[in-house]
C-alpha cells in the first residue's frame, strides 16, 4: 500500500497555532511580492536566465548554496545522522569543501571567461553538439523530474508533521514558485534562495543550542550516545561521534565503508560532480558580477557550508542521546521509512529517521518558533523546486531549443519561452508528483539515476578543461560510456545483491557506500574511454579552443586588491579549517 | 547589492526577519504572562523572547542599513 495513503490515517507530529499560521501565511505573501517587484527587472535574456550577470559575491554565494539546502537535504540528512552518527557529516566537509574550493579557484575562471550560459553550454564550445545534447537532455529530464519527486516528498512531510492534505501542499507550492519564477526569472530565484538561508538558520539553529544544553555539552552528548547506543546492544556504539578513527576497515562503522570510498568515491567523485559541474548550483555563480566575485562565491558557500553540520547532524544525534518516551522513560528508537509507515508501524507509533528534525523542532519550540521552523522547511523545499525549475528553464531554452530546434530565436523570444517553459516545466512537475504518488520505489530509481549522470559529467568536463587533446569524439562518448556503465552496475547490483562485493568491495556496504564506490568507477570508465578515443581521434585546433582550455585562455588580471579581499586568502582560510575541524572530530 | 532598483535583497531579508521576530517575541511575552498547558523541553528558558529578540534585532539592522532610501543615494553616489 502507498505509504502516502497510509499517512492519512496517521497523527501528525505537531500542531500549528494562529501565530505559527500568520508566519507561514507572511512568508507566502514575501516572496510573492518579490516575484512582482523583480519582474520589471527580467526583460532581456541576460536578465531573466542570468539574473543580469550582476550579483555580488555574497548573494551568489549565499544562493549557491542554498540551492542545495533544501529541506530534503536537511531532514534527509538529519536522519542519516541518526542512523550513521557522524559519519554523516562526511558530506558537507570531505563532500563539499575541496570540490567547492576547487570550483572557485580552478574552474570558475574557465566558466566565467566563455561565458556559456550553463554547463551543456561548456560542453558545446569544447566539444560540440553531441556531447551538448546529451548532457542538456539528462539534465532537463532529470531536473524537471526531482523537482516534482522533490514536490511529492514536500507533500509527505506536511502530511506527517502537520496532517495537511496533499493536494493542498503540491498545488500551493507549485503555483507560487511557478508565479515567482515566471515573473522575475533567475534573480527571483536567487532572491528567495538567500531568504531561504536565513530562514533555514532562524528556524533550525535553535535545536541545536537548547539540545547541547540539555545533553550537558558536547562531552555529555557523547556519553549519553554511548549509553543509550550501549543499552540497545548497537553494533559499534562508540564509532557514531568519531569522523575517519573508525574508516579503517568496513565493518567498524555503521555505513559500512572504508576511507578509500569517503576520500575517492565521495571527496574525489560524487563531490567534485555535483558542485562544479550540476548546473543547478554553477548557475548561481555564473550570475555573479565580474570574475572576482564568481571565485569568491563558492568560497563564501564552503565556509557556511562547513557550519551546516550544526543545524543538520548535530539535531540527528541529539535526537540518538536525547529522545525518550516522556511517559515511560523508554528509549524511542527510529526506524526505517517503510517500517514506521507501515500499518503495525503506524499503530505502534513508530518514527522513521527522517522524522528526527521535526521531532527535534517539537521538542524544543512553541508557538511562534514552530510556525519558524515548518516556514524554514517549507522555504527549502520551494527554493529548491525554483532552482529545479530555474536551471530546467535556461538549459530548455539555450541548450535543446537554441541548438537543436531553432537556433535563430530572438531575445526577446527566449524571455517569453522562458516564462512559459517556467510555468510548463512546474505542471510536469506536478504531473511526476503524483507519478511519484503512486510509485514511491521512483524516488530512489530517478535519485540515483541523477547521480548516474553527474559522476562521469565531472570526468568529461575535468578532461575537456585542462586536456586540449580530449576531442568532441572522446568527449561524448566517455561521457555516454561513464554513465551507461554506472547505469549497469546499479542494475548489476538490483539483480544480484551478491554483485556488492565487486561494485562496492564489501558485502557490509550499505546504500551510501555503493553509491560512492559506483561513482567512483563510472567516472574512472568516463576518463579512461575519453583519452582513449581521444588519442584515436582528431583533436580540435588551438584556435577553436581558445577560452574553454587551460593553457589557450588568458585568464583576466584580477584587480589589485587588498589580501582581504583576495579568494586565494580565503580559500586557504576555509581549507585550514576545514583540516582543523577534520581532526577535531577525528 | 545591486539590484538595478532601490530594494535590495538583505532590505526583504530584514523585513522577513523582524517581522518573525516581532510576532515570536510578541507570543513570548504572552506566554511569560499566561504560561501554556503543555510545555516544550526548557520552556523555562524562554527561547521565544531571547530568540525573537535577536531576529527582530537583526531585521531591523537589515531594514535600515539597506533601506530604500540609502540605496537610492549610494546608487546616486556613484
Amino acid at each position: 500500500m502507498n505509504p502516502a495513503l497510509l499517512m492519512l490515517s496517521s497523527s501528525t507530529l505537531v500542531h500549528l497555532s494562529p501565530v505559527d499560521l500568520v508566519i507561514i501565511v507572511f512568508y507566502f505573501a514575501l516572496v510573492l511580492g518579490i516575484g512582482l517587484y523583480l519582474k520589471e527587472q527580467a526583460n532581456t535574456g541576460e536578465d531573466f536566465f542570468m539574473a543580469g550577470r550582476e550579483m555580488t559575491a555574497w548573494v551568489a554565494g549565499l544562493a549557491f548554496l542554498s540551492a542545495n539546502l533544501g529541506s530534503l537535504e536537511l531532514m534527509g540528512w538529519a536522519g542519516n545522522s541518526y542512523k550513521y552518527g557522524i559519519l554523516a557529516a562526511h558530506w558537507y566537509w570531505i563532500g563539499a569543501i575541496p570540490s567547492m574550493l576547487f570550483l572557485a579557484l580552478v574552474m570558475m575562471p574557465f566558466y566565467y571567461v566563455c561565458k556559456t550560459h550553463s554547463v551543456p553550454g561548456y560542453l558545446k564550445l569544447r566539444f560540440g553538439v553531441g556531447a551538448q545534447a546529451i548532457s542538456s537532455i539528462s539534465f532537463a529530464v532529470m531536473t524537471v523530474l526531482m523537482s516534482g519527486i522533490n514536490m511529492y516528498a514536500m507533500a509527505v512531510v506536511m502530511k506527517v508533521v502537520l496532517g495537511w492534505n496533499m493536494h493542498f501542499s503540491i498545488w500551493v507550492s507549485a503555483g507560487t514558485v511557478a508565479v515567482y519564477v515566471a515573473l522575475g526569472g533567475l534573480r527571483s530565484a536567487i532572491f528567495n534562495e538567500v531568504l531561504q538561508f536565513f530562514l533555514i538558520w532562524a528556524g533550525a539553529l535553535l535545536i541545536p543550542i537548547l539540545g547541547l544544553i540539555e545533553a550537558g555539552g558536547w562531552n555529555g552528548l557523547q556519553a549519553k550516545i554511548l549509553q543509550n547506543l550501549t543499552e540497545l546492544h548497537m553494533a559499534n556504539p562508540g564509532s557514531y561521534t568519531h569522523l575517519w578513527s573508525t574508516l579503517g576497515n568496513f565493518n567498524d562503522n555503521p555505513m559500512g565503508i572504508n576511507w578509500a570510498g569517503i576520500v575517492f568515491g565521495l571527496g574525489a567523485v560524487i563531490a567534485m560532480g555535483y558542485w562544479t559541474t550540476d548546473f543547478l548550483v554553477v548557475q548561481r555563480v555564473l550570475a555573479a558580477k565580474d570574475l572576482r566575485s564568481a571565485e569568491l562565491a563558492p568560497i563564501i558557500g564552503a565556509a557556511f557550508k562547513m557550519c551546516v553540520p550544526f543545524i543538520v547532524i548535530l539535531p540527528g544525534l541529539l535526537g540518538l542521546a536525547l529522545l525518550r518516551d516522556p511517559h515511560t522513560g523508554q528509549l524511542i528508537r527510529l526506524v526505517p521509512a517503510d517500517v514506521a509507515w507501515s500499518p503495525a508501524g503506524q499503530a505502534q507509533g513508530l518514527h522513521g529517521y527522517d522524522e528526527v528534525l521535526p521531532l527535534m523542532l517539537a521538542r524544543y519550540c512553541g508557538p511562534g518558533l514552530l510556525g519558524l521552523g515548518i516556514t524554514a522547511l517549507i522555504a527549502g523545499f520551494m527554493s529548491g523546486m525554483a532552482g529545479n525549475v530555474s536551471a530546467f528553464t535556461t538549459v530548455w531554452t539555450y541548450d535543446i531549443y537554441g541548438t537543436l530546434i531553432n537556433k535563430n530565436a530572438t531575445d526577446d523570444f527566449k524571455v517569453k519561452m522562458g516564462r512559459w517553459v517556467t510555468v510548463i516545466g512546474v505542471i510536469v512537475s506536478i504531473f511526476t508528483a503524483y507519478i511519484a504518488a503512486g510509485k514511491p520505489s521512483i524516488m530512489d530509481y530517478v535519485q540515483s539515476l541523477f547521480s548516474f549522470f553527474i559522476a562521469p559529467l565531472f570526468g568529461t568536463v575535468l578532461l575537456g578543461m585542462l586536456w586540449k587533446r580530449a576531442t568532441p569524439a572522446g568527449g561524448w562518448t566517455g561521457l555516454l560510456a561513464g554513465t551507461l556503465s554506472s547505469v549497469g552496475m546499479y542494475a548489476w547490483v538490483k539483480l544480484d545483491p551478491n554483485a556488492v562485493r565487486y561494485v562496492a568491495l564489501s558485502m557490509d556496504a550499505q546504500d551510501q557506500a555503493q553509491n560512492m564506490f559506483r561513482a567512483l568507477w563510472c567516472c574512472l570508465i568516463c576518463i579512461i574511454v575519453t583519452v582513449v578515443v581521444s588519442m584515436l581521434t582528431k583533436p580540435k585546433p588551438d584556435s577553436e579552443l581558445k577560452d574553454v582550455v587551460y593553457g589557450l585562455t588568458p585568464i583576466p588580471k584580477v584587480e589589485h586588491v587588498s589580501i582581504f579581499h583576495s579568494p586565494i586568502f580565503w580559500g586557504v582560510v576555509v581549507a585550514v579549517i576545514f583540516i582543523v575541524l577534520q581532526i577535531i572530530f577525528w | 547589492m545591486k539590484t538595478g532598483s532601490h530594494l535590495s535583497i538583505w532590505f526583504f531579508t530584514g523585513i522577513c526577519l523582524g517581522v518573525n521576530g516581532a510576532f515570536i517575541v510578541a507570543q513570548g511575552i504572552y506566554e511569560a504572562i499566561y504560561p501554556p498547558v503543555e510545555k516544550v523541553v526548557l520552556s523555562q528558558l524562554h527561547a521565544n523572547i531571547w530568540w525573537g529578540a535577536v531576529l527582530l534585532i537583526l531585521g531591523l539592522l537589515f531594514c535600515v542599513r539597506f533601506s530604500p532610501a540609502r540605496e537610492r543615494a549610494r546608487l546616486e553616489g556613484k
